[in-house]
């Protein structure tokens, strides 16, 4: 019987093409669903990789330590010291590719004209470059130059609604420890642009030094923020750093920190699988179909088949063989179509006609797709394991043919 | 003709497991759609209509310049006088004035910069929802003075408690200082972080007082019975305000929230091109059924031409079998659908994961589907014109029919 199988594979593929217009068919029914399947789900990943990057671009780093009542009270007084000893040493160590210590507090900014509640950022130019976390765009003048540099950088709808622009001084004020109101005057030297207008209104910059002098908090900050590089890793690293830091400190991955963010990342796999499978139902119907009248049509063949002393399980296999056949060229079609169409788009699809509803849901003017390997494979394994599942109905109905009626059936 | 019609009839259950497999598709399709599209549409209403409720109205009118910069001195004279004049232009008790302005908020504690609103206590709980969502006190109420209610978080960050004072720094429409205090009344809690860190209302009339506001406001806001009567009121008030002076607009949500229209628009165009693959991929599954259907009988037809049968009656027989098919498709798809949204109507519908989403869009955290004809049918009725569509193919093959070769055909 070992030729046996041999002989069915042949079979399978020549059955395959006796009715090519409906093979055709079933095949760009198949290859259009799975293109499809693979579409959304890169449009999907890409606006969900969006929010989550936006998101982190404002928090930032994907692991955040703070005093543990910073959160509850973001102010000045729950500040913490510079990283030193154990948790500089961890900080140091791979996959930390980059961290920072700030300042953080809420304060008020007044021009001549107007004034804001906006989220005083102390930075350090260098470290914040290393993570990544500076302004996108500087539109006009420069940023910070160094921890010690006196001016300030606004965003660009801030300095709008200020009434302010480059050059001018503007008064920014928060609290000290003591609850006192803390406050100097500064050259706004830098605007930027964010992806956000959002973002663009609640963030000021100005340097570490500067800030923690004009606050009496000596070298403290309110946040160390730490990147590893790849969002989606965080929790492998961040219980080191947690060990490290003691008990004393909060630390937090970006999961924790923004909870929306982190389902969004469940959710998005969860609304993929969900998509895979419905569009695979819509077209299992056609594919039960086209079995069913391939297994018709073929009643008497089969029973002669099987009154020559073919088993029923070969009948059964040689069926799936022929409808795996027809599944994975529609995959393969499929993949490709959509590697095709979604590759070119990778650099970006421009949605500003709709940049305020994109806002409203954490995401810029550009949508960038982002084809993964995880989802073409996804798409690979529903239509095969379903195919298959779909398939066994019409194939076992084949198997359990009676040969004498079905070899007298005209 | 009705003999047609009984062939077509009968030559649909010649092979009643295809027959019903294809429409089984199509009823399952129509069904995904009805589900898909009233859940949608009914979000939508939800998400427009709450979000409207928390600060913005339905229409406002407001100095032209206020909407892009927030400046102060853009403001509307006899803020309150207007709104008791629209009360009247409408025929709505729920239109009220309102004013903002940036202030520092100082507890004995803590300082943040805030966006203080004065209301008119009474109208305000006509037009937003805030007024009742008080979770600590009580709102403000007429012939209040020196009261404020303020959102949860910015209590707690503020470190203050019903009773407590608060002080403001700021600065007047006209430049100048403004410092004022007023005790905290109310606590809202609405659940949304953003937005219970940025409430802080207090009396129109202390408003204007402390911040040298005379008898101006910054917006009058209309709450309408529903989003239809939007432009009706528009229209209305546009007449009011016309000879009353040449500064003011009149805003409709949609341009005070741009974002909500394009979030919508956005997220239909993306839904519509997912439902637009479901549609595609039944017709092929139609497309596959006709063809089989005409390509077995062959022979036949075949005959039937050989007899004097013209081609083209042949192929309303085959365009009539789809239509009876699309027909029970239609018909068993709405009457699925229509039970369906009619239970999810009464008992809502909610999946894991959509707490998180709903507070982010200020939406329930159950979904109830809309119930109206166009989201019933829309979907229905578009599977069964590219049902029909499918046909043509099929149907254009009888015209190439030639009967001697089609009789000899196997």
């Amino acid at each position: 019987m070992a030729g046996g199988s041999g002989v069915i594979v042949v079979l399978a593929w020549r059955n395959l093409w006796r009715n090519y217009r409906r093979t055709l068919v079933m095949l760009l029914a198949i290859a259009t669903g799975v293109w499809a399947m693979i579409f959304f789900s890169a449009l999907m990943r890409g606006m969900t990789d969006q929010m989550v990057l936006n998101g982190l671009a404002t928090l930032p780093g994907e692991v955040q330590i703070h005093h543990r009542d910073y959160r509850r009270d973001p102010s000045v007084a729950n500040s913490i010291d510079a990283p030193s000893g154990e948790l500089l040493a961890a900080l140091q160590q791979p996959p930390v590719e980059a961290w920072a210590g700030r300042v953080r507090v809420p304060a008020v900014i007044a021009s001549e004209r107007d004034s804001r509640g906006v989220t005083l950022l102390g930075v350090d130019p260098d470290a914040e470059s290393e993570l990544g976390s500076l302004p996108e765009q500087i539109v006009q003048g420069r940023f910070l130059a160094d921890s010690d540099d006196r001016g300030l950088v606004l965003g660009a709808s801030l300095a709008r609604k200020l009434d302010t622009e480059l050059g001018k001084r503007v008064v920014i004020m928060s609290q000290d420890p003591q609850n006192d109101v803390a406050d100097r005057g500064a050259r706004v030297v830098g605007i930027y642009r964010a992806r956000l207008a959002s973002t663009e209104e609640q963030y000021v910059y100005a340097a570490r030094n500067t800030v923690q002098g004009m606050l009496g908090i000596g070298e403290r900050v309110s946040e160390v923020a730490v990147s590893g590089g790849d969002y989606r890793r965080v929790d492998e690293w961040a219980p080191r750093i947690a060990a490290a830091a003691g008990t004393q400190l909060e630390v937090l991955t970006w999961t924790q920190l923004d909870p929306f963010l982190g389902s969004m990342l469940a959710m998005q796999d969860g609304f993929t699988v969900i998509m895979m499978v419905i569009i695979f139902l819509v077209l299992s119907f056609g594919l039960v179909n086209t079995l069913a009248m391939a297994v018709f049509e073929r009643v008497r063949e089969i029973g002669l088949m099987q009154a020559l002393g073919m088993r029923p399980s070969l009948i059964l296999y040689q069926l799936l063989l022929e409808s795996l056949y027809l599944l994975l060229l529609g995959l393969a079609t499929g993949n490709l179509l959509a590697w095709l169409t979604v590759k070119p788009l990778e650099s970006g699809i421009d949605v500003s006609g709709v940049a305020e509803g994109m806002e409203m849901m954490g995401m810029g003017t550009v949508l960038y797709p982002a084809l993964a390997v995880e989802d073409m494979l996804m798409a690979t394994a529903v239509v095969v394991v379903l195919g298959l599942l779909a398939s066994l109905l019409p194939a076992w109905r084949a198997a359990r043919l009676d040969p004498v009626r079905a070899l007298n059936k005209t | 003709m009705s003999v047609n019609w009984v062939l077509a009839w009968r030559n649909l259950w010649r092979h009643s497991r295809r027959t019903w497999l294809t429409v089984a598709a199509m009823v399952f399709c129509n069904v995904l759609l009805v589900f898909m599209i009233s859940l949608q549409l009914g979000s939508y209403q939800v998400m427009i209509n709450n979000s409207l409720a928390m600060v913005t109205g339905h229409l406002q009118v407001q100095h032209r310049d206020f909407l892009g910069d927030q400046r102060i001195r853009d403001s509307v004279p006899a803020a309150a006088q207007l709104a008791e004049q629209l009360r009247t232009t409408l025929k709505l008790e729920s239109v009220s004035a309102r004013g903002q302005a940036f202030a520092l908020a100082s507890s004995e504690e803590r300082s943040f910069g805030v966006l203080i609103a004065g209301v008119q206590p009474q109208t305000e709980a006509l037009v937003s929802s805030f007024p009742g969502l008080v979770s600590q006190g009580r709102y403000l109420q007429p012939g209040d003075s020196d009261a404020i209610v303020i959102g949860a978080v910015l209590a707690r960050n503020l470190k203050v408690d019903l009773g407590d004072e608060l002080t403001f720094l700021g600065s007047g429409r006209d430049g100048s200082f403004a410092a004022a205090i007023a005790t905290v009344v109310g606590i809202v809690d609405t659940g949304i972080n953003d937005l219970d860190r940025g409430v802080a209302q207090v009396p129109l009339g202390w408003f204007q007082e402390t911040f040298a506001m005379g008898d101006h406001g910054h917006a009058v806001v209309a709450r309408l019975p529903s989003l239809d009567a939007v432009p009706a009121a528009v229209a209305d008030v546009r007449g009011q305000i016309m000879g009353h002076s040449e500064e003011l607009r009149v805003l409709d949500w949609d341009a005070l929230q741009p974002g909500l229209r394009q979030a919508i628009q956005s997220d239909l165009v993306s839904n519509g091109f997912m439902y637009a693959v479901l549609v595609v991929l039944v017709a092929f599954s139609v497309l596959n059924t006709q063809l089989m259907s005409v390509l077995e009988r062959t022979r036949e037809f075949g005959v039937m031409l050989a007899l004097g049968m013209s081609p083209g009656r042949l192929a309303r027989l085959v365009a009539m079998e789809t239509l009876l098919m699309a027909l029970m498709g239609l018909a068993l798809g709405l009457l699925l659908g229509a039970l369906l949204i009619w239970y999810l109507a009464v008992f809502g519908f909610t999946y894991p994961g959509m707490e998180e989403m709903a507070a982010r869009f200020n939406m329930d955290d159950r979904m109830y589907p809309q119930v109206s004809l166009p989201a019933l049918v829309w979907g229905p009725l578009t599977v069964f014109c590219f049902t029909l569509l499918a046909a043509v193919y099929p149907a254009l093959r009888l015209f190439r029919l030639q009967p001697v070769s089609a009789m000899r055909a196997v």
